[in-house]
């Protein structure tokens, strides 16, 4: 049984009190909140476990280790990955996009890895919607290789023009770079349409899954893309971890992002020859607490089940949506409807700068996020500086939004 | 939390819906366009000199309460003063924006900032403290466009005597 009541005395953090007021968190889709689970494993590695990873005999070194790879095989099984071997484990998901782009950038002068070259009369397509970090990872290998930088448009509703599917991703796509769920609209993409185009054009898919892990069962296998790339952090895991997952026969093929200690197979002052995925793009000491506590927080997921997790996150939104566009002169920027839809809904208020909303709202206890959530294009798709953003998490409650619609209401009499 | 410590002084509020001096002056000695990139606040603001003196000044802009309402009440109190008293007086708001929320500031001078003695809440919010900048920036290179383009031209009419 799901019970919100019982998974707040989880996160120590949602006692807190700000300005005197008790906290209503509701930037969860910024960073998540982290249960005692996941902190009590973070001081646990390091009071018992602490030791580098494969490359000490001792049994601290074995440990810690085993420990590491453990937390791999979670992630795997999480994301129903067919080989544990798939999941690459990074700093966050900026930088496993950047691993794609920058191994496909390095393709171009390593022998024998031709099919990942993109070049001129190569085209490199992502959507209106991107968070900047699987736009800009993109743009610069685009600039780099002199291929075509693309997009594919939004519409009024914050969702991608389905006509121009086809149209943008043609038979030069070399990549289709597209986010699964967006941060700054909530928009769910129909992952089945854009990969089966790509597909059909034999274009490499990356998706951007930084907002869908956290929110929805996600299985790789069902995707159907090449490349998944998620954050810890927002996945109610420690920051400085993240995840990208890969085709093994593609990641075996491809040439490495970053060289160091740990992803070599043999070093000779004549050349070097690379280690199998995942080592192979896990250069040096990797962030050996985080990914374990990142396998706890996904233990505790896991244990509440992420359907739970949705259905909750679905009651939220829903219920959000009916609230929020019941206020006078507040405008949600994405789509208006539950469907295909995530927890984190944006919007405007007629004459009050979102800027002012989040401060004040921010006195009353309630935290938000304005700005333009590294996701420039769509502000400036629709004309605004900026946008008011409340994202949701398996903690929110229907009275955290309530709170959230009287303060936004308390906001418009002040400035009125 | 208590009105008192809210960021959001009641003298905002009012400068915010009722600004001052805010229109384009016709005749000027200077204009200067300022920009915030954190809310997207910009400021385009015109001055005119007269015997030291900023005579006139007349601006016009869009953007958060906190930088529209600290332009106007930074244009109430430079108007008419010297330019010497308006730039120490933009040193003083800058130490005010500076202080963390723990300004260490005389009598004398809380006297001097007037109605900016209101922002001293949004202090504490580096990321909002640009906003209540902006207008101030803007009056200090306004005044010093005009001050150099004054001195160039007296230096010009010299040379012509
Ligand atoms: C959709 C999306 N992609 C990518 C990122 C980048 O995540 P990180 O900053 O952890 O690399 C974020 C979050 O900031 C995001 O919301």
């Amino acid at each position: 049984m799901f019970d919100v009541e019982v998974i707040r005395k989880d996160f120590p953090i949602l006692s807190r009190h700000v300005h005197g007021v008790p906290l209503v968190y509701l930037d969860s889709a910024n960073t998540s909140q982290k249960p005692q689970a996941v902190l009590d494993t973070l001081n646990d590695y390091y009071v018992n476990h602490n030791a580098n990873v494969a490359r000490a005999v001792h049994t601290l070194g074995s440990e810690a280790t085993l420990l590491f790879e453990q937390a791999r095989d979670k992630v795997a099984a999480f994301i129903n990955a067919p080989r544990r071997e798939e999941v690459v484990f990074t700093k966050n998901s900026s930088e496993a996009l950047n691993l794609v782009a920058y191994s496909l950038s390095n393709a171009s002068t390593t022998p024998g890895a031709e099919r990942f070259r993109v070049g001129p009369g190569d085209n490199i397509v992502v959507t209106e919607m991107e968070h900047h970090s699987n736009l800009v990872p993109w743009q610069l290998l685009a600039q780099r290789t002199g291929a075509e930088f693309r997009y594919i448009p939004i519409d009024e509703q914050g969702r991608l023009v389905d006509s121009a599917i086809d149209e943008r991703v043609d038979e030069h796509t070399k990549v289709l770079a597209f986010v699964h769920q967006s941060n700054a609209l909530g928009t769910v993409n129909d992952v089945a349409r854009l990969v089966g185009r790509a597909k059909a054009v034999g274009a490499l898919t990356v998706i951007d899954a930084s907002q869908s892990a956290p929110h929805r069962p996600l299985d790789v296998q069902a995707l159907g893309a090449d490349f998944v790339a998620f954050t810890g952090h927002k996945l109610y895991g420690p920051t400085g971890v993240g995840v990208l997952w890969g085709r093994y026969e593609l990641l075996a093929a491809m040439p490495p992002f970053l060289g160091g200690g740990e992803m070599i197979e043999t070093v000779d002052m004549s050349g070097t020859t690379f280690a199998a995925p995942p080592h192979r793009f896990e250069a040096g000491t990797p962030m050996i607490a985080e990914a374990i506590g990142l396998g706890a927080a996904i233990d505790y997921l896991t244990a509440i089940g992420m359907d739970n997790v949705q259905a909750h996150e679905a009651e939220l939104t829903t219920y959000a949506l009916q609230e929020l566009m019941k206020v006078p002169d507040l405008k949600i920027i994405g789509p208006e409807s539950p469907l295909d839809r995530g927890a984190t809904i944006s919007f405007t208020i007629k004459g009050i700068h979102p800027h002012d909303v989040s401060q004040l709202l921010d006195e009353f206890g309630i935290a938000v996020r304005a700005g333009h959530h590294c996701a420039r294009p769509v502000c400036v798709r629709y004309g605004i500086a900026a946008t008011t953003r409340a994202s949701f998490g398996i903690y929110t409650t229907t009275a955290e939004i309530d709170a959230l619609v009287a303060g936004v209401i308390k906001v418009q009499e002040m400035f009125g | 939390m208590s009105v008192t410590d809210s960021m959001y002084q009641q003298i905002i509020l009012d400068h915010y819906k009722h600004p001052n001096n805010r229109g384009e002056l016709s005749q000027f000695d200077a204009e200067v366009h300022h920009v915030n990139p954190t809310c997207g606040d910009e400021v385009t603001l015109r001055v005119r000199l007269a015997d030291g003196e900023i005579a006139e000044l007349g601006w016009v802009g869009e953007g958060c309460s906190i930088s529209q309402a600290s332009t106007s009440v930074m244009s109430d109190l430079v108007v008419g003063s010297s330019v010497s008293d308006a730039l120490e007086l933009q040193e003083k708001f800058l130490q005010l924006m500076q202080s963390q929320g723990h300004p260490d500031l005389s009598e004398e001078e809380i006297d001097a900032l007037d109605d900016a003695i209101a922002f001293e809440g949004v202090s504490q919010y580096p990321a909002r403290v640009k906003c209540a900048l902006l207008g101030w920036m803007a009056m200090k290179s306004a005044v010093a466009e005009a001050t150099a383009s004054a001195e160039s031209r007296s230096a010009s009419t010299q040379a012509g005597e």
